[in-house]
């Protein structure tokens, strides 16, 4: 799985942060989303899609291989 | 509902709600027949932009799309765009289009959303789609002027907005401090002064009658002249279809914990009103977190999960400078208290109570972080007492 942020959508809801802290964090200024790894293992491919789901921006985009 | 490979889902409404259902009904294992029917004509697009990036022309529309036409082709949905759904039979099982087509379902899921109050009178803007949103935004500039009826969070944004851009605007708003149900009337005289900053008229304690060709009415039978007028009044919700449906509505579609309205039916975004254990209410929400995620519980409580939905709720605002994001439930607060920072500076926490509860954090200009420990605290129904403890000046 290939993961994508496009940051000037997030809108800081910090929603992925919660379900994939090891995948997502924030900006400590303004709370824009940080990816911490664009390929992640499979066992958070779950909560990476759940993210993306949520993601209130659709700031998210997963290429799934 | 289990048999999930033959088993035939139907979603009413193509927008947020919708669309999380049918992803989340496919990631789930829900190989059967899935159909997305909506109104509009367009796949699936994001709102709120609506309001902000797409008013003020930062974004064009091709950034409003929620999914690349590849990630929809690859859900396997029977979409039926530009279709409205008129009647539904939950004995039947089969949702009626207005071209006269039935489509069968063994489950159905409802996501039709909501649409805008008017006003008697001439017609006006209202700001609920992309097309809403392209008309208005050629009607904003300098030299022109706009009438905004309404100063809750779309008349706000939409009057930052248009006050960016060089329109003069008057922005009305019956109620005497803008906003102060949903947030307090502290946080509300702030939101209302930042209008001011920015020369924005703001007549608040001003009742409109009706929308009059080159103005709006007011109560006191006045007249506030204006080139454009956007009513920005509240919505209502799209549940006449579901009239003798056998369903219960009564403002939304009445469902229970589990966002299900019936068996094998469920309800999911601003069209749903369900009972949200977390806070012991029922609720319908407007804002966009929310339809995805009900859109998802749904979905999972049509294959069987069986898990209540009670999440905290979330919404964002940009007015201005300001960018505004709050956690919980606010609406019918009893207190509201600042925790971190102050509204003179427009930088701060402000933490709410209902009964014995903190119930909702808001922050603007705060980092994210700050809120985090609030929203778990809300999240695990935290008594207000013990989540206020730690403060400057609580009572002890």
């Amino acid at each position: 799985m290939h993961v994508e942020v496009d940051v000037p959508k997030c809108v800081a809801s910090g929603q992925c942060v919660l379900l994939a802290p090891d995948v997502f964090d924030q900006r400590e200024e303004d709370g824009m989303v940080v990816l911490l790894d664009d390929n992640p293992p499979a066992e958070l491919h779950d909560a990476v899609r759940e993210s993306a789901t949520v993601c209130p921006a659709a700031a998210i985009r997963l290429e799934e291989s | 509902m289990t048999a999930t490979t033959t088993s035939r889902v139907v979603i009413v409404g193509a927008s947020a709600a919708g669309l999380a259902a049918a992803e989340t009904l496919r990631r789930e294992g829900h190989t059967g027949p899935l159909t997305l029917i909506g109104d509009e004509p367009d796949a699936p697009y994001d709102r709120p932009p609506l309001s902000k990036e797409t008013l003020s022309g930062a974004w064009s529309p091709d950034r409003l799309p929620l999914r690349t036409q590849a990630d929809l082709d690859a859900l396997d949905l029977d979409t039926r765009y530009g279709r409205e759904a008129i009647g539904t039979s939950v004995a039947e099982g089969t949702v009626l289009l207005a071209d006269g087509t039935e489509v069968p379902y063994d489950g159905l899921i409802v996501a039709t959303g909501v649409r805008p109050r008017r006003l008697p009178g001439t017609p006006a803007h209202v700001l609920r789609t992309l097309d809403d949103a392209l008309a208005l935004k050629d009607r904003l500039g300098p030299g022109r002027t706009l009438a905004v009826v309404g100063a809750g969070f779309l008349g706000a944004e939409a009057a930052s907005v248009a006050a960016g851009l060089g329109t003069h605007v008057t922005l009305l708003e019956p109620a005497p401090v803008p906003l102060a149900h949903a947030v307090g009337e502290d946080v509300g005289r702030m939101l209302a002064q930042a209008h001011f900053d920015h020369g924005v008229d703001l007549r608040t304690g001003t009742g409109v009658s009706e929308v009059v060709p080159g103005g709006v009415r007011l109560d006191d039978g006045s007249v506030v002249e204006a080139d454009t007028v956007l009513v920005a009044v509240g919505s209502r919700p799209n549940t006449e279809w579901l009239t003798g449906s056998g369903l219960t509505l009564d403002d939304g579609l009445v469902c229970d914990e589990f966002s299900a309205a019936a068996p094998g039916v469920y309800g999911a975004g601003d069209v749903a009103r369900w009972h949200n254990r977390l806070f012991r209410t029922s609720m319908r929400i407007e804002h966009r977190t929310n339809a995805a995620e009900q859109g998802m519980a749904a979905a999972r409580n049509l294959l069987g999960a069986q898990r209540p939905f009670a999440p905290v709720p979330y919404f964002w605002s940009d007015q201005y400078d300001l960018k505004i994001r709050a956690y919980g439930y606010l609406r019918g607060h009893d207190e509201m208290r600042i925790a971190e920072g102050s509204l003179e500076e427009r930088k701060f926490t402000a933490v709410y109570r209902t009964g014995d509860r903190l119930t909702g954090v808001l922050a603007a200009g705060m980092p994210p972080k700050t809120t985090r420990p609030w929203q778990q605290a809300i999240a695990a129904s935290t008594p207000w007492r013990q989540a206020t403890s730690l403060l400057e000046g609580a009572a002890a």
